[in-house]
C-alpha cells in the first residue's frame, strides 16, 4: 500500500532524473523548500581502492527516501560519511543549506541525522535504562515509540545482553525516534524482524513524513521500498546513477539502475531457476527424515521428509521453533523428543562434527557465527575439509589450492581485496560460507536465511548456486525470511507455525499471500476463499 | 554489577519481591563473595580461636594497597583495557610522596597529598592517551609504562627514603576514636577500613552514577555500539585509565603511610590486582562489574594467605595454594553463573 506522497497540486513533472534534486517538492511546513541534508561530489578512496567516485543524495524535509545499490557500490562507505564515522576526500555535505563538516556519530546527532545500524548501537552490558541514559533519550518518549512499534513488556531494567535481536532493532528504532531526529537513516531496519514487527515500522516510518521529518530508507527489499518510499537514489560502482521517483513499475527502472547495462544473462535466472520445479514428487528413501521432533519451548512437533535432489524451503516466522529446529539438524542440541533419521538410518547427534560426519552441513544466517573473519578466504574455505581429516598432520596444500580456487570460481567471489575474510562485504563472505562447503562437495545442505541483507546479484548467484547443488544431487533446506525465494529457488515449502508444521506447498501454488497466510497459521481453506 | 546499581535499577521496578529477585540475580556473584569471606571468618575463628580485632586489623592494613590496586584494576579492565603499569605507577606516586613530604611541616603533608593525587590522575591520563593515540593495544602500551614508571621512581629516590607526615601516618593505625562513639563499637571500626571505604565511596559511587562512569562501561562493553551511540570513545578511554592513575596515587600514598618511607621497588600489586578484579566479578572482556567484588575478593585472597600463614603451611606451597583457591572460585562462579542462565 502506498501512502500519498506529496500534494496532488504539485506533483513533480517526469523530468530527468538529476533534474528532480533542482526541483524539490515543497511541503507545506518548509515553505523555502529547501533540502533538509544534501550531499555532492562525494569521492573516497582507500589506497587504490576507490570507493566513492561521485555520490551525492538530496533529502527533502518530510520523504522517505531510499538509498540503494548492489553490495560494494559504496552505499555503506555514503552512510558511514554522513554518519561522520569517517571523512569523504571531496566533497560537500550541507545541512539545511549549510555546509558542515561531521566528524563522529555525536556530531552528527547535533546536526540532526541519527542512524539505525543493522547492529543495534546498545550496550549489552547495560540494561536499557543506563542505555538510554547513555545517549539522553526521554524515557517516556522511547517507552512510547516502543509501544507503537508493537512491542510491549519491555522492562526498563531487562539486560540488553538478555534481550532477542528483533527487540533491541525495535529499541535501537525506538531510541532513534524518541530524540525527534530531523533524519533518520535506517540501514536494513526490516531484515531480521518478524513480518509483523516489520509491518509496524514501515507504517511508523511513513507516518514520520507528516511531523516533517525525513528517513533514508536503505532496504534490498524492493517491492518494500517502492510501497514506503517517495523517491529513491540509486549507486553503481561509487557513483549515483539515478533518482527514481516512486510508483508502479519502480523497481523495474531500480534493478536496471543498480546491475547497469548489460543484464541480460542475470535476468533470466528466474526462469531457469523455475524450470526444475515440475521434476516428480520425490520419491524413494528420504536423505533426511525428522519425525515428531520436539525441542525447548518452542519446537514443538515437526515432521518432514528431504530428499536428495530438491530444494525445500522452509517458512515461519521469527521464533517458531526454526533455529531450533537448525540447532537439531546441525548438532548442535538435543531434540526432547521424536527421532531423525538420514537415509532411513535413525541417527543421534552428540556434537556439530557428528552431523558433519553424516553429510549435514549448517550455512548458519550469521556468517560471523560460520567464518575466521581474521583468516584468508582460503584458509577459510578449506576449513571444514581440513577438520574433516581429524588429523592434526600436515595440509595437503595442492590437493587444497585446487579445490578453494574451484569453489571460488564457480560461486564468482570477489576476492580482489583478497587476504581477510572480514574484508570482503557482505555478500562475498556469505558466499564464503556456502563455498567452503561446496569445495568438499556435500550431501546435505542446511541453510539458515542465506540471502540476508545482500544484494539482488548475489542472491541470484546463490539461488543458483543452490539448485545446482540439488540438480547434482544434494539435497537443500533452505530456511528464508523473504517469502518470495521460494518460488525463485525452491521445489516445495513447509511451512511453521507455534512450533509444528501446518502445511507443504509445491512451489508452483507457493506465492507469497498463501505462504504469508499459512505462517500465520491460517489454514490453506481459509487461504484459498480469501483469494 | 554492584549493590549501587541495583539500588537506581530498582528504584521503580515494580513489586519489591521482583526488585529483591533481581537484585540477586544480578549480585549473585558479590553475594556469594561475602558468604564465602563470611565462612573464611569462621573457619580462621575455629583453626585459631584467638583470632580477633587486632589480627583482623592487621588483614585491613595489609589489604589496603591491595585494594586500591584492585580498584585501580577495575577501573581499566571495565573500559575495556588493562593496566599493567598499576604496580609501577604506586611505586612512582609512594617515592613521590615520600620525597614531597621529607623535611616539610606536619601541614605541608595535605599539599602533599592533595599533589600526588593530583599526579596520580596525570599519570594515568598519560597511560590512556597513549593507549589511545598509538592504537597500540593496552596491554603493550601499559606494559612499556611498567618500565618507565619504574625508571621515574628510581630517579626520584634511587634508594629508601623520604619521609610521611605524622598525622598521615596515624591514619591507617588503630581504630576510630570518637568521643561519641562508644568503644564496644569502633573497637570494631579500624582506621584503614574507613579509609579504604570513604576514598573508594567518594570516588566510585558518583562516578558510577554519572555519565562518565556509564560510557566507561560502555565502551568496555561493546566500543562500536558505543561510538554509534555518541560516546565519546577515546576521551573515555583515558578518564579511565586516569581514574586508575588516581586509585594508583591512593595506593601508593597508602604504602608510605604504613611505612613512613617511599620504596622505590614494586610490591607484587599487578598481579593480584588483575586476579582479584577477576575473581571480584570484574570480566577481562571489558563491560561486566564494579568495584565491591574485587574489594571483598582482595579480602578473601589476604585472608586466605593469613590462614596458611595460621596453619604453619610452608609459604612457597602456600603461593600454589592460593592460586588453586581462585582458579575453584572462578570455575565454581562460572558454573553457577551457566546455569543461571540455562534455567
Amino acid at each position: 500500500m502506498r501512502a500519498p506522497l506529496v500534494p496532488p497540486h504539485d506533483t513533480p513533472p517526469a523530468v530527468p532524473r538529476h533534474e528532480t534534486l533542482t526541483t524539490p517538492t515543497p511541503p507545506a511546513d518548509s515553505p523555502t523548500g529547501e533540502l533538509i541534508l544534501e550531499a555532492t561530489g562525494v569521492v573516497k578512496t582507500y589506497g587504490a581502492v576507490t570507493a566513492l567516485r561521485d555520490a551525492s543524495l538530496a533529502v527533502r524535509p518530510g520523504e522517505v527516501h531510499a538509498l540503494l545499490g548492489a553490495n560494494g557500490a559504496g552505499k555503506s562507505t555514503l552512510v558511514k560519511i554522513l554518519t561522520g564515522a569517517i571523512h569523504p576526500d571531496a566533497g560537500r555535505i550541507l545541512v539545511r543549506g549549510t555546509e558542515r563538516q561531521v566528524h563522529s556519530p555525536a556530531e552528527a546527532r547535533k546536526n540532526g541525522l541519527i542512524s539505525v545500524y543493522q547492529e543495534p548501537a546498545l550496550i549489552p552490558d547495560l540494561d536499557v535504562r543506563a542505555n538510554l541514559r547513555l545517549t539522553d533519550t526521554p524515557v517516556e518518549l522511547f517507552l512510547d515509540w516502543v509501544a507503537r512499534l508493537g512491542v510491549d513488556r519491555l522492562g526498563l531494567n531487562d539486560m540488553v545482553g538478555d534481550l532477542p535481536l528483533a527487540i533491541l532493532r525495535i529499541m535501537d528504532l525506538a531510541r532513534a525516534l524518541a530524540l525527534e531526529p530531523d533524519v533518520v537513516l535506517l540501514d536494513e531496519m526490516t531484515a531480521a524482524l518478524p513480518a509483523d514487527l516489520a509491518e509496524n515500522v514501515l507504517k511508523t516510518v511513513g507516518e514520520q513524513r507528516e511531523s516533517g521529518r525525513s528517513v533514508i530508507f536503505i532496504s534490498h527489499r524492493l517491492l518494500e521500498v517502492n510501497a514506503l518510499c517517495d523517491r529513491a537514489t540509486v549507486l553503481r560502482d561509487g557513483e549515483t546513477v539515478g533518482v527514481v521517483d516512486m510508483g508502479p513499475g519502480a523497481e523495474e527502472q531500480i534493478v536496471e539502475l543498480m546491475l547497469g547495462p548489460s543484464t541480460d544473462d542475470e535476468q533470466d535466472i528466474h526462469a531457469r531457476v523455475a524450470v526444475t520445479t515440475d521434476d516428480l514428487e520425490p520419491a524413494g528413501v528420504p536423505r533426511l527424515s525428522l519425525r515428531n521432533l520436539a525441542a525447548g519451548t518452542k519446537l514443538e512437533d515437526v515432521s518432514f521428509e528431504l530428499h536428495a535432489g530438491e530444494v525445500l524451503g522452509l517458512i515461519a516466522l521469527e521464533g517458531q521453533g526454526q533455529d531450533e529446529l537448525f540447532g537439531i539438524l546441525s548438532g548442535a542440541r538435543h531434540p526432547s523428543a521424536g527421532t531423525l533419521a538420514i537415509d532411513g538410518e535413525e541417527v543421534s547427534f552428540r556434537h556439530p562434527a557428528d552431523a558433519i560426519d553424516k553429510g549435514l552441513v549448517y550455512v548458519p544466517g550469521d556468517r560471523v557465527e560460520a567464518l575466521l573473519p581474521q583468516r584468508s578466504v582460503r584458509e577459510n574455505i578449506a576449513l571444514p575439509y581440513n577438520a574433516r581429516l581429524r588429523r592434526w598432520g600436515p595440509i595437503r596444500m595442492g590437493r587444497e589450492k585446487g579445490m578453494v580456487d574451484t569453489a571460488i570460481e564457480r560461486l564468482q567471489i570477489d576476492t580482489r581485496s583478497a587476504g581477510e575474510v572480514q574484508r570482503l562485504s557482505g555478500g562475498n563472505q556469505q558466499k564464503v560460507t556456502i563455498a567452503r562447503w561446496i569445495a568438499g562437495g556435500v550431501d546435505t545442505l542446511l541453510c539458515f536465511d542465506p540471502t540476508r541483507g545482500i544484494d539482488i546479484r548475489t542472491k541470484r548467484q546463490i539461488y543458483h548456486l543452490l539448485r545446482e547443488l540439488a540438480d547434482a544431487g544434494s539435497a537443500v533446506l533452505l530456511y528464508t525470511s523473504e517469502l518470495e525465494e521460494v518460488q525463485l529457488a525452491c521445489d516445495r515449502a513447509v511451512v511453521i507455525f507455534g512450533g509444528k508444521v501446518v502445511d507443504t506447498f509445491p512451489a508452483e501454488i507457493a506465492d507469497e499471500p498463501t505462504l504469508m497466510r499459512a505462517a500465520y497459521g491460517l489454514s490453506r481453506e481459509t487461504a484459498e476463499v480469501g483469494i | 554489577m554492584t549493590a549501587v546499581t541495583s539500588a537506581l535499577g530498582s528504584a521503580d521496578g515494580g513489586s519489591s519481591n521482583a526488585a529483591a529477585k533481581r537484585f540477586i540475580r544480578r549480585n549473585g556473584w558479590v553475594l556469594t563473595l561475602w558468604a564465602l569471606l563470611g565462612a573464611m571468618f569462621v573457619f580462621t575463628k575455629i583453626i585459631q580461636p584467638d583470632y580477633g580485632m587486632a589480627a583482623a586489623t592487621i588483614l585491613v592494613l595489609a589489604a589496603l594497597p591491595y585494594a586500591f590496586a584492585t580498584a585501580g584494576q577495575s577501573m581499566a579492565i571495565i573500559a575495556g583495557g588493562i593496566d599493567l603499569s598499576m604496580a609501577a605507577m604506586m611505586t612512582l606516586l609512594s617515592v613521590s610522596a615520600a620525597a614531597l613530604m621529607e623535611g616539610q611541616g606536619e601541614e605541608f603533608g595535605i599539599v602533599a597529598v592533595a599533589l600526588v593525587l593530583l599526579l596520580g590522575l596525570g599519570v594515568g591520563a598519560v597511560n590512556g592517551l597513549s593507549v589511545v593515540i598509538t592504537r597500540v593495544p593496552d596491554i603493550v602500551v601499559t606494559l612499556a609504562f611498567f618500565f618507565i614508571w619504574e625508571g621515574a621512581a628510581l630517579m626520584i629516590l634511587d634508594s629508601p627514603g623520604g619521609a610521611a607526615s605524622t598525622w598521615l601516618k596515624d591514619l591507617i593505625i588503630g581504630s576510630v576514636g570518637a568521643d561519641f562513639i562508644p568503644t564496644e563499637i569502633s573497637k570494631f571500626l579500624p582506621k584503614a577500613l574507613i579509609l579504604l571505604v570513604v576514598a573508594l565511596g567518594v570516588v566510585w559511587i558518583p562516578l558510577r552514577r554519572s555519565k562518565l562512569g556509564l560510557s566507561m562501561y560502555a565502551i568496555g562493553s561493546d566500543k562500536l555500539a558505543a561510538h554509534r551511540s555518541g560516546v565519546a570513545v577515546s576521551r573515555t578511554k583515558v578518564a579511565s585509565y586516569a581514574f586508575a592513575g588516581l586509585f594508583a596515587a591512593m595506593g601508593g600514598l597508602v604504602l608510605t603511610m604504613n611505612t613512613g618511607i617511599g620504596t622505590p621497588v614494586q610490591g607484587p600489586y599487578l598481579m593480584a590486582s588483575v586476579a582479584a578484579a577477576v575473581l571480584g566479578g570484574v570480566a577481562l572482556t571489558g563491560g561486566r562489574g564494579g568495584l565491591v567484588g574485587p574489594i571483598v575478593a582482595v579480602f578473601i585472597l589476604r585472608l586466605a594467605r593469613q590462614d596458611l600463614t595460621l596453619m604453619s603451611v610452608d609459604p612457597n606451597v602456600a603461593q600454589v595454594v592460593e592460586g588453586l583457591i581462585m582458579v575453584a572460585v572462578v570455575l565454581v562462579g562460572a558454573t553457577v553463573a551457566l546455569r543461571g542462565r540455562r534455567s
